[in-house]
C-alpha cells in the first residue's frame, strides 16, 4: 500500500459518510430520529421499507420511475447508433453544425424548458405518460448517446467496414452482426448514461407527469406534507433509489473511466 | 479519411426530428411569451422587447446572476483541482481499482432532490451527523437555515461531494492512457514529479478536461434541484441562484413574459460562457 493511496480513502470516506447516514436513518424509527442524535440505529426497524413496498402510492413510483428510463434509453440507444455512424465515417453538409446543435441542448436549462414541454405534451396529448417522459429526456440524452458512441466509433478502424463489403456483407447485415458487436462496450457505456441522466433528473419528470406516471422521485415530496415530516420513510426511499444506479454501475465497471471521457482518450 | 456523402443525413435523420421535437417546438414557445404580455384566459398582447430591457435593468436579476456565476465559480476553482489532485494519487490498476470507481461513481446516480433531501437530514442540527457534530462537539454554531453563510458552504460542499468524481474519472481517463515509457524516460532525465505533471500528465489530460470544465461549468450553472431541495433559496434569497429564481418567476407568480425573457438571457449566457471556455481551452490545438 503507496503512502499517497491515502487520498482517494479520505475523499471515499467523505462520499460514504452521507449515503451512511441516510442508510441509517431509514432504519430507525420516527420516534428516534426525533428524540436526539445515535450514531446507529438503536431499535433496528424495517417498518419504513415495510411501508414503501406495500403501499402502491410509493412502490408505483418506482416502477414509473423504471419504466420511462427504460423507454429513454432504448429510444436513445436505437436512433443514435446510425446518427453516431455517420457523424464518425461520413462527411456531409452541415455535420459539424449539427453536431454542434445537438450539443447546446445539453446546456439549456431544465428550468427554461419546463413550462413549454408541460404545454407541448399535453397538447399531442401523452400528458402524464410514461412515453412523454422518456421522450423529454430524449431532450439530453440522445446528443450524449451520439457523442459517447462516436468517440467509440473513431476508434474502429475503417478497414472493418470496407473489408466486409468486399466480402459482400449488405449494411444492415454488417452493421447488426459485425460493426456493434465490435463496440459493445461502447454501448454499454452510452446506455448507462441515458439510464444514469434520466434517472437523476426530476423537473422535467415531475412537470410531465400527475398520477399514473408519476416519478418515485416525486413521490418523496409527500413525506413532508402528510402526518408531519417523516424522516425515517424519506430516507428508505431514498435508500432505494441508490440501488438502480448502483446496479447499473457495477456492469460497466471496466470501462467507468473510459465512459466518463466519451470514448476520448 | 471520412468520405463524402450526402446520404448520411438519413442515418442522422430520427435524431434530428427527436431533438428537434423537443428542442425547437418548446424554445419558439419561450420566445413567443417573452415579446408578449397576458393577462389569462389566453389573451395575449404584443410587448415587444419591454421584457428584454426590464429584466436586464431589475436589481432582482443582477442579484441573482451574481450568486449565480459565484456559485459556479467555487464549484470550478474546487473541483477541478481537487479533482486533478485525486486521479493522480489514485493506483494506475489492481484489484481495488474498479471498486474505487464505481464507489466514486455513486454520488453521481443518485436522483438530485434525493441528493438535496440526504444533505438536509446529513447537516439538520441536532440530529443529522455533520450538524451534531459541528455544533456539539465541535462547538461551532451551525444551521443553515438561519445563517447564509453556513447555507452558502452547505451548498457548495453537496456539490463538492456531487460532482468531483466526474472530474476525478475524467482525468483518471487521461492519466491511465499514458504509455508507460513516457515516465521511464522522464526518469532517465531526472525530471522532477512538478516537470513530469506540467509536460507529461497535464497535456495528455487537456481533452478530458476541456469536457470535464465545460460538463461542470454548464450543470453548475443550470443547478437547480438540489440546492432548492436542500434550501429552497434562503434563508432570504442568499442561495437563490438563477433557475430557482426563474422557477419562482414562472411557476409561482405565473409571469410567463418576464420569466421568458429571463429563460432566453439565462441560455444566451450559458452559450456564450461555454463558447468562450471551449475557444479559449482548444486555442492551442488550432495553430
Amino acid at each position: 500500500m503507496q503512502k499517497r493511496s491515502i487520498v482517494p480513502i479520505i475523499y471515499i470516506l467523505f462520499l460514504m459518510l452521507p449515503i451512511y447516514w441516510l442508510v441509517a436513518m431509514s432504519f430507525k424509527t420516527t420516534n428516534e430520529i426525533l428524540s436526539g442524535f445515535s450514531l446507529f440505529p438503536q431499535t433496528f426497524t424495517l417498518e419504513n421499507y415495510a411501508t414503501i413496498f406495500t403501499d402502491p402510492s410509493w412502490y408505483w413510483g418506482y416502477i414509473n420511475s423504471i419504466a420511462y428510463v427504460s423507454i429513454n434509453t432504448v429510444i436513445s440507444i436505437a436512433v443514435a447508433l446510425p446518427a453516431a455512424y455517420a457523424f464518425s465515417r461520413y462527411r456531409f453538409l452541415g455535420d459539424k453544425q449539427l453536431f454542434f446543435w445537438l450539443l447546446t441542448n445539453r446546456m439549456a436549462p431544465a428550468a427554461v424548458f419546463a413550462l413549454p414541454f408541460f404545454q407541448l405534451y399535453s397538447a399531442v396529448g401523452l400528458f402524464d405518460t410514461h412515453l412523454a417522459v422518456a421522450l423529454a429526456h430524449c431532450l439530453f440524452n440522445i446528443p450524449l448517446a451520439v457523442w459517447i458512441l462516436e468517440g467509440f466509433m473513431g476508434g474502429i478502424p475503417k478497414e472493418l467496414d470496407e473489408t466486409a463489403f468486399v466480402d459482400g456483407y449488405s449494411f444492415p447485415r454488417f452493421f447488426a452482426t459485425i460493426f456493434i458487436p465490435s463496440i459493445k462496450a461502447g454501448v454499454g457505456v452510452a446506455a448507462f448514461f441515458c439510464f444514469m441522466f434520466s434517472w437523476v433528473e426530476l423537473l422535467l419528470a415531475k412537470t410531465l407527469t400527475a398520477v399514473a406516471a408519476k416519478p418515485i422521485a416525486a413521490t418523496m415530496t409527500k413525506t413532508a406534507s402528510s402526518a408531519g415530516y417523516e424522516l425515517g420513510l424519506l430516507a428508505a426511499a431514498g435508500t432505494l433509489t441508490i440501488i438502480p444506479g448502483a446496479i447499473v454501475i457495477w456492469f460497466v465497471r471496466n470501462y467507468i473511466a473510459k465512459g466518463f471521457a466519451m470514448g476520448r482518450v | 479519411m471520412k468520405t463524402e456523402n450526402q446520404k448520411a443525413w438519413f442515418f442522422v435523420l430520427p435524431v434530428l426530428l427527436l431533438v428537434a421535437f423537443n428542442a425547437l417546438i418548446p424554445m419558439m414557445t419561450v420566445v413567443n411569451y417573452s415579446v408578449q404580455e397576458t393577462f389569462g384566459d389566453n389573451v395575449f398582447f404584443w410587448q415587444g422587447l419591454d421584457w428584454f430591457q426590464q429584466i436586464l435593468r431589475s436589481d432582482r436579476f443582477h442579484a441573482a446572476l451574481g450568486r449565480q456565476f459565484m456559485f459556479t465559480f467555487l464549484i470550478l476553482i474546487i473541483e477541478v483541482p481537487l479533482g486533478i489532485a485525486i486521479a493522480l494519487s489514485m493506483p494506475r490498476s489492481g484489484f481495488w481499482v474498479p471498486v474505487c470507481l464505481v464507489l466514486m461513481a455513486l454520488p453521481m446516480l443518485i436522483p438530485w432532490n434525493v441528493v438535496g433531501a440526504m444533505w438536509n437530514i446529513f447537516t439538520l442540527p441536532d440530529i443529522g451527523l455533520l450538524g451534531y457534530f459541528l455544533n456539539h462537539t465541535l462547538g461551532i454554531n451551525y444551521d443553515m437555515t438561519q445563517d447564509p453563510v453556513a447555507a452558502w458552504v452547505t451548498i457548495v460542499t453537496m456539490d463538492v461531494w456531487h460532482w468531483t468524481s466526474l472530474v476525478v474519472l475524467l482525468s483518471y481517463a487521461g492519466l491511465v492512457s499514458i504509455p508507460d515509457a513516457y515516465y521511464q524516460a522522464a526518469k532517465i532525465d531526472g525530471a522532477s514529479s512538478w516537470a513530469v505533471f506540467r509536460f507529461i500528465q497535464l497535456p495528455k489530460m487537456k481533452t478530458v478536461l476541456t469536457i470535464a470544465i465545460l460538463l461542470r461549468f454548464m450543470d453548475s450553472f443550470n443547478i437547480y434541484t438540489e440546492p432548492f431541495v436542500l434550501t429552497g433559496g434562503g434563508p432570504g434569497n442568499s442561495t437563490t441562484l438563477l433557475s430557482i429564481d426563474l422557477v419562482k418567476i414562472a411557476l409561482g407568480q405565473f409571469d410567463l413574459g418576464p420569466a421568458a425573457a429571463m429563460s432566453l438571457i439565462y441560455f444566451a449566457i450559458t452559450l456564450l460562457v461555454s463558447w468562450l471556455f471551449y475557444t479559449l481551452m482548444t486555442k492551442d490545438d488550432l495553430n
